[in-house]
């Protein structure tokens, strides 16, 4: 049962981490309601906090964590070995490892030494990595825990003290703009009423600022002095990482007061507008919430590093294979043959030669060789990938083009897993607002009392309009689309106040920028206070007032005196647009405390500003599920108003009879809003009569005072109660300006291939119309659109619903297939109907159908159902998606993506800290999935391919020298020449391969996107590619082992008659190994700068240098090394030809097969590496060289001024 | 002075921005048809002469190969060829006639082959001393010898498997009744002479045991001088290998034929080992090998037919260079 329970709770927080961010006030899931139902005391809700005597928190059962918080993965004890664990978990890495112990058993085939240096290398260069990555991460909690706040002592003076030194109990005095250190709770503020405002963007990513609230009763605590007396008990919930529930009640002068949210300050948020806050620890260090909050986001790897498990897989059934022969070879010699082999003295005392247990010997000769085959592993690979990963992300991070000047940021890849996988990415699954928007919200139109003002262009209009290469004459078209849709009015308008004429001419001047950030209003009945001269003058002030007071804002004084303007911060950035529109207006919000709203209203009665009071009775919350918010206010003459704004469909659904004067003109007025892409609001108020009012208030106090899962219930009918027989007054609409670049940047992407999904939580019209805007649905794309239009209510109806939606799915996929590859579609589907298509049966066949359209807009889709979409469509088509946002609602879905991009945009750092890429704009995701991922797959991709030719090449001709030894386990090189292969001969090559290949330039890629359909058709790292370079492997090894035993034995290779031992042999067949692996990267290198030059040329010259130091150290450290290169190989004719020979008859194979390829079947980029020729030879031929020289001028002046700020 | 160090500083800075942003210059080699042809070409009009110098330097070894072992057994002995080369009490003794077919100039190299003798077995290759060769007894760890180690609780010296089983053929050259002088000396790297036995370690102890296997040396003479011990103990890489005995230093003339006198001592027969004398003469390439000229005339001629078959190939189904019409995504629209 207690594990049931258990189980279910750890259940509720991994949900609670993949979407607790998914709004701030989420409503709760019934589980949670469950878990609520527990009361104080209950087990999970246990915990007791006695406040101003922390010294009751030393000892047990009351002792908490300190509020030291460590981040790192290791401490100095623990490194060593949970970092050599991590390292060994790796199969490749725990064979050496084994392969080290057996030599110390000498079972091994080589020296100790050879065999451990090269695995301590490798692993060592990992480990460093992981211990500088923690260091960095114990530097940031150093600085974390010395931070210090003013904490009272038990003599009652407050004095600096860090913060790893706070106690739960402990009371503190913040001050403003400073960081909380822990979880605490609220006491007193500055202000008399007890409030301050918090900034939560490292928790949820939000910049507005928050209202936080102390309990009445210790409001008085407002001074140092007061603390003296203070003793109180909390009891409330045990840690969790819950941002947005807190259960507890306060036990303060022996009675008992509830804690609700409201009261708690999460630690990592930050004190706004607020000059000092009282409050007491609650949780500390890794109690708190941010801290159980921080989740490492799932470790993602790409396609190409799990196909490369394969791979080492393979190479390890070869390595078992070989070495079985082996054995069974060295078993039929030992048995049948070696017993006459009187110069080896057979006796009983070698194991590996054993006459009389050739089973024994068997077993032993299976173990030497496969740790002397071990060379068919790359040991190297891992570290090299890791090496090259980590510098490929550092040039991406570098990139200059993907800087962005105006936030001073750039890409940041912030896990370097995943550079290749840029580079076969599919499908991309973006977020709408904030991402393919800037979610700078400009009041744009409304329309008032029926009239709609603001008739301005949209940016989505403009955009729209050049997608379908209409002559574009601005003042027409707009008049062709508000006709269609709002009929005669506008038209009647016009003609009555004449205005049309200034109204063209301000849409011709669209071009220029909004005066006011947030305002692109121009309608002169309106602006400058005309609105006086309006019919309907009563609906148009409260409109005004509706804007001005009915929203959670607050005002900041920045430069009020230079301008007179203020400047607002809210929830959301619509309120402050309404803010600031309402201040253009006339209807300046300029204070609020807790209980009044002041407002400097323009009264048209005496023509002048007065400065009116309004008592804030109650706010009723937005909520998502609510989707409207109100306030009650009682204004100077005690008339008590509910003003109200909301979600049309909502606001419409509550109207009084008498409300509903302009209900139909308003609606015509949405619908054209929506269609031009508007986000639109309407407003609305009533009047309450006193008694009402009373009546109603005490009812929603009792509720508000509730405690326990019940409460929400209970305020949810509260405000139903009174949000009730609306009047009508308007909308809004306000506009979400597209990113910059954004629809060049999805054409692009579209024709390099990828299928572009957007997920918003838009209206149906609004989002196809920002799909039209960033040429996501082209006019020439066939729609299909799947809607439901009830509700569910029973079983049954669901039944029908599903049938229907299979029927509109099945005659699209039909219309799909008759239409062939001629046409592309595009594939609408709104939030309910896709929650049916989702569910079980009608599944495959809806995905079947969405991944066959070039673009798919799923509207009114909820985070939790984005993450949904992610994860099916991931796992039907098995191809790389990529999830781009930037909010927290799109946490679950960039978690769940192959690749998650995270927006570094406006809402803050939570989809950032969630993704493994972050951009400042969405544009650069061309830049950097076209030109860098493609390079990227690219250059793993070869640098694989390679590690594995080289290995087998090197591998097989030690394999192929058994058979001429009887299988004896006897080695043809040195085991100093075998040590040095992986770590110094051939690395670096192939390190620079993988940082600095290009197949074609990266202006090249942008203007041949698609090339970037390599990539996700995997041509580069197929399997018939991979057997065919480790066919090509076999043959190198092959061609140089004959050619050199046939060459060098058993006639004299000398001038002087000498022949060849096994030293010669083994360092001449090396050198030939040497000379080819190397030559072969040059073959695959297609981008020769000087650092590849020196890599390869330098590699092959360090082999010599390598020869003659070890050659010239003393005979007994050398071994047959000794004087090789300047006494016994230089000097033959014979060994440089065979050098030569040997190279170019291995190459040859692979050569014929580039020739015939490039020839005849030419692939993508060889074409367009040939026509990049041809580009450059017209460069030097016109003038353009210059102009890219003036471009990369340009762009260099950028970087000398990024990488040197402080100059 | 600060002038140029700006400049220094300045080029720097402008290098590694051009890291940074990829682009740094580059040399991007495009194979086209006209590159092809010409490589092939080159190849084949390099390798070809290259491969017709070496087979005519190999052509002007002469080689005279002499297999022994079977024929020096007397008649009554070849049933049991093993228990009369281990019988110590019958001679050894036995002549053998070479014909010089080509004149031979001097100096010529006197090799023994075995064949079938795997001298790479890993028990017998790591089955010696390195230190004791150079130190001689003043180096005790003599563990590695095993299973040739100890004489009466002494290290041997030289130690192991390698020097027990030393090679103990002798061979002695009459032309007309006169003796060929055999020059044994430098018949060993200097490098392991002056390096790698030492000059004052006496083979004291050597071949004393009880199980004899191959040849004795001179107890008095420093290892450093025992040329023929060097020589075997640089193992062979293969089961099928010459060692130099010496050098014939007067040239041979066409039909003169040689006397050898030999003392067949090494025992091949227990493993069906071969024993072969060779002597050859010598060039700048070495020995008798045909197979490198081989087969640089067949890669260079290879390479030949390459390039013409590549040039017809490349006529008749020419593809423009740099065409975008080849481009998959232009193919479809020029289909479609």
């Amino acid at each position: 049962m207690a594990a049931a329970t258990s189980r279910r709770r750890k259940e509720k927080i991994r949900w609670s981490k993949l979407y607790s961010f998914a709004s701030c006030f989420r409503p709760l899931t019934s589980e949670e309601r469950l878990a609520g139902r527990e009361v104080i005391g209950q087990p999970g809700f246990s915990r007791a906090v006695f406040c101003n005597e922390p010294h009751l928190h030393d000892r047990k059962p009351y002792k908490y964590p300190c509020n030291n918080i460590s981040t790192t993965k290791y401490n100095v004890l623990s490194f060593l070995p949970r970092a050599l664990f991590e390292q060994f978990r790796r199969v490749a890495n725990f064979y050496f490892l084994l392969a080290a112990v057996f030599s110390l058993l000498s079972l091994a085939p080589f020296s100790r030494a050879s065999l451990i240096a090269p695995l301590v290398f490798v692993v060592g260069i990992s480990m460093l990595k992981e211990a500088v990555e923690d260091w960095h991460r114990f530097l940031q909690d150093l600085d974390v825990n010395n931070q210090t706040v003013k904490t009272r002592l038990s003599d009652g003076v407050f004095v600096d003290k860090s913060w790893k030194e706070l106690r739960v109990g402990d009371v503190v005095k913040v001050y403003k703009d400073e960081y909380f250190p822990s979880d605490l709770l609220l006491l007193s503020s500055s202000y008399e009423d007890g409030v301050c405002y918090v900034e939560t963007m490292n928790l949820d990513g939000e910049t507005n600022l928050k209202i936080k609230r102390c309990l009445e009763v210790s409001l008085c605590l407002n001074e140092d002095a007061e603390f003296n007396k203070f003793e109180a008990t909390v009891h409330c919930e045990d840690p969790n990482p819950n941002l947005y529930t807190f259960v507890g009640n306060l036990e303060f002068e022996k009675k008992s007061y509830p804690l609700s949210p409201s009261q708690l300050l999460l630690r990592d948020s930050k004190l706004r507008n607020t000059d000092y806050i009282y409050g007491v620890v609650i949780f500390s260090g890794h109690d708190t919430k941010a801290v159980r909050n921080s989740t490492r986001s799932p470790s993602k790897r790409s396609r190409i590093e799990r196909k490369m498990d394969h791979i080492i897989y393979i190479l390890f059934s070869m390595l078992v294979l070989l070495s079985l022969v082996s054995s069974i070879g060295s078993s039929q010699f030992l048995s049948h043959d070696m017993d006459d082999w009187w110069y080896l003295q057979l006796q009983d005392d070698d194991d590996f030669f054993d006459p009389s247990k050739p089973e024994k010997s068997a077993g032993l000769q299976f173990i030497r060789s496969l740790i002397l085959y071990g060379y068919l592993i790359p040991i190297s690979l891992y570290v090299s990938i890791e090496v090259v990963k980590v510098l490929q992300t550092m040039l991406i991070n570098k990139d200059i083009e993907l800087y962005d000047e105006a936030t001073c940021k750039s890409v940041q890849a912030r896990t370097s897993n995943l550079n290749e996988e840029l580079g076969q990415v599919d499908m991309i699954l973006s977020d709408k607002t904030g991402t393919l928007t800037c979610n700078q919200m400009e009041f744009r139109k409304c329309s008032i009392a029926g009239i709609s003002y603001g008739g301005d262009i949209t940016d989505v209009d403009l955009a729209a309009s050049m997608r379908m290469n209409a002559d574009f004459e601005p003042f027409e078209y707009s008049m062709d689309r508000t006709d269609r849709a709002t009929q005669s009015f506008e038209l009647f308008e016009f003609s009555v106040y004449g205005f049309s004429a200034q109204n063209g001419n301000a849409r011709l001047s669209k071009t220029e920028e909004p005066v006011i950030k947030g305002f692109n209003f121009r309608d002169d009945r309106l602006m400058n206070k005309n609105w006086i001269h309006g019919t309907n003058l009563s609906d148009i002030t409260m409109f005004f007032r509706v804007l001005a007071l009915c929203h959670t804002g607050i005002p900041i004084e920045d430069d009020y005196h230079k301008t007179d303007k203020l400047s607002y911060e809210a929830e959301s950035p619509e309120e402050v647009s309404f803010l600031i529109a309402s201040q253009e207006f006339g209807f300046q919000f300029c204070r609020r405390t807790q209980s009044l709203m002041v407002l400097k209203e323009f009264d048209p009665s005496c023509m002048k500003e007065v400065e009116r009071e309004y008592k804030l009775l109650n706010l009723l919350e937005f909520s998502s599920s609510r989707k409207r918010m109100s306030v009650i206010v009682s204004n100077e003459d005690g008339q008590i108003l509910l003003l109200c704004k909301g979600a049309d469909s909502i606001i419409f659904d509550r109207l009084s009879d008498n409300g509903r004067t302009y209900k139909q003109e308003t609606a015509l007025h949405l619908l054209s809003y929506a269609e031009d892409g508007l986000r639109t609001l309407a407003f609305a108020y009533r009047e309450i009569e006193a008694a009402e009012y009373e009546s109603w208030n005490t009812k929603f106090t009792q509720a508000k005072a509730t405690i326990g899962p019940e409460r929400e219930e209970l305020l949810e009918q509260g405000s139903e109660m009174i949000e009730n027989n609306l009047i009508l007054l308007g909308v809004v609409a306000v506009e979400d300006k597209l990113q910059e670049g954004v629809p060049e940047c999805i054409d692009k992407l579209a024709q390099a291939g990828l299928k572009i999904w957007l997920l918003t939580g838009d209206k149906r019209e609004t989002a196809i119309n920002i799909g039209f805007a960033c040429s996501l649905l082209r006019p020439d794309m066939m729609q299909f659109h799947l809607s439901s239009s009830r509700e569910a209510e029973s079983n049954n109806e669901v039944k029908a619903m599903e049938e229907d939606i299979l029927q509109q799915i099945q005659s699209s996929y039909k219309l799909l297939c008759e239409e062939g590859k001629e046409a592309q579609f595009g594939l609408v589907i709104d939030g309910k109907a896709l929650e049916i298509a989702l569910s079980g049966d009608v599944k495959d066949e809806f995905l079947q159908l969405a991944v066959n359209c070039a673009s798919v807009i799923c509207c009114r889709v909820s985070p939790k159902q984005k993450a949904l979409i992610t994860r099916l469509v991931k796992q039907y088509t098995g191809r790389t998606t990529l999830a781009i946002g930037d909010g927290a609602n799109d946490v679950g879905m960039i978690q769940e993506a192959d690749i998650g991009v995270g927006i570094s945009g406006m809402e803050g750092m939570q989809a950032v800290m969630a993704s493994d890429f972050s951009l400042p704009q969405f544009r650069f995701l061309e830049k950097l999935l076209v030109v860098h991922g493609h390079w990227c797959y690219q250059r793993i991709s070869k640098m694989v391919l390679y590690f594995v030719y080289k290995n087998v090449a090197f591998g097989l001709t030690l394999f192929y020298y058994e058979l001429y030894t009887s299988f004896s386990g006897e080695v043809l090189y040195d085991d100093w020449y075998m040590t040095m292969f992986n770590v110094i001969l051939t690395s670096l090559p192939v390190i620079a391969l993988g940082v600095l290949e290009q197949d074609v330039s990266s202006d090249i890629c942008l203007q041949f996107p698609a090339l970037y359909q390599q990539g996700p058709r995997n041509i580069h790292f197929s399997w018939s590619r991979i057997v065919g370079w480790m066919l090509n492997g076999v043959v190198t090894s092959l061609v140089i082992f004959l050619a050199n035993i046939y060459i060098l034995s058993p006639t004299a290779w000398q001038q002087n008659g000498f022949v060849a031992d096994i030293g010669s042999l083994g360092t001449i067949t090396y050198t030939c190994i040497i000379w080819t692996v190397n030559c072969q990267i040059a073959l695959i290198t297609s981008h020769f700068t000087w650092i590849q030059h020196l890599s390869i040329w330098g590699s092959i010259l360090s082999w010599y240098i390598f020869l003659l130091v070890y050659g010239a150290l003393p005979p007994n450290l050398s071994g047959n090394a000794f004087h090789v290169l300047i006494e016994v190989i230089g000097p033959a004719p014979l060994y440089w030809m065979i050098t030569v020979l040997v190279v170019i008859v291995s190459l040859l194979p692979y050569f014929i097969h580039i020739v015939i390829q490039r020839s005849f079947y030419p692939m993508d980029d060889h074409i367009i590496q040939e026509m990049e020729k041809c580009f450059e030879k017209d460069d030097v031929r016109d003038d353009r060289m210059s102009f890219s020289q003036q471009m990369q001028q340009k762009k260099l002046s950028i970087y000398r001024s990024v990488t040197k700020p402080h100059k | 002075m600060t002038d140029t160090n700006r400049e220094r500083r300045r080029t720097r800075e402008t290098a590694f921005y051009l890291f940074t942003q990829q682009s740094l210059p580059a040399c991007k080699p495009v194979l086209t048809p006209g590159w092809v042809i010409t490589i092939f070409l080159c190849m084949g009009l390099i390798f070809i002469p290259v491969g017709l110098v070496t087979l005519r330097a190999s052509h002007s070894v002469v080689e005279i190969v002499d297999r022994y072992d079977i024929e020096c057994v007397p008649e009554p002995f070849r049933i049991d060829k093993i228990s009369y080369i281990q019988d110590d009490s019958i001679p050894k003794n036995c002549s053998r006639f070479m014909k010089v077919h080509k004149y031979m100039k001097a100096p010529i190299y006197i090799y023994y082959q075995l064949d079938n003798y795997y001298q790479n077995h890993r028990r017998y290759v790591k089955s010696r001393s390195d230190k004791q060769l150079l130190h001689g007894r003043k180096y005790h760890d003599t563990s590695s010898c095993q299973p040739v180690e100890l004489n009466d609780g002494q290290p041997i010296v030289p130690c192991g498997l390698i020097a027990w089983s030393l090679f103990n053929d002798s061979f002695t050259f009459i032309r007309e009744r006169a003796e060929l002088k055999v020059n044994r000396k430098n018949i060993a790297w200097k490098s392991d002479r002056d390096h790698k036995f030492g000059k004052s370690v006496r083979p004291f102890n050597f071949q004393n045991g009880t199980l004899i296997g191959g040849g004795k040396l001179n107890p008095k003479i420093p290892l450093s001088d025992q040329e023929d011990l060097i020589v075997w103990m640089r193992t062979s890489a293969l089961p099928s290998f010459r060692k130099l005995y010496g050098r014939i230093e007067e040239d041979l003339d066409a039909d003169d034929v040689i006397v050898v006198n030999l003392i067949n001592n090494y025992n091949t027969y227990s493993f069906g080992g071969k024993k072969k004398l060779v002597l050859s003469t010598s060039n700048w390439l070495g020995g008798k090998n045909d197979f490198l000229g081989h087969a640089c005339v067949v890669i260079g001629s290879s390479s030949l037919i390459l390039a013409i078959v590549f040039t017809l190939l490349h006529l008749k189904y020419r593809r423009p260079y740099g065409d975008t019409s080849y481009l998959p995504w232009n193919r479809k629209s020029l289909s479609g």
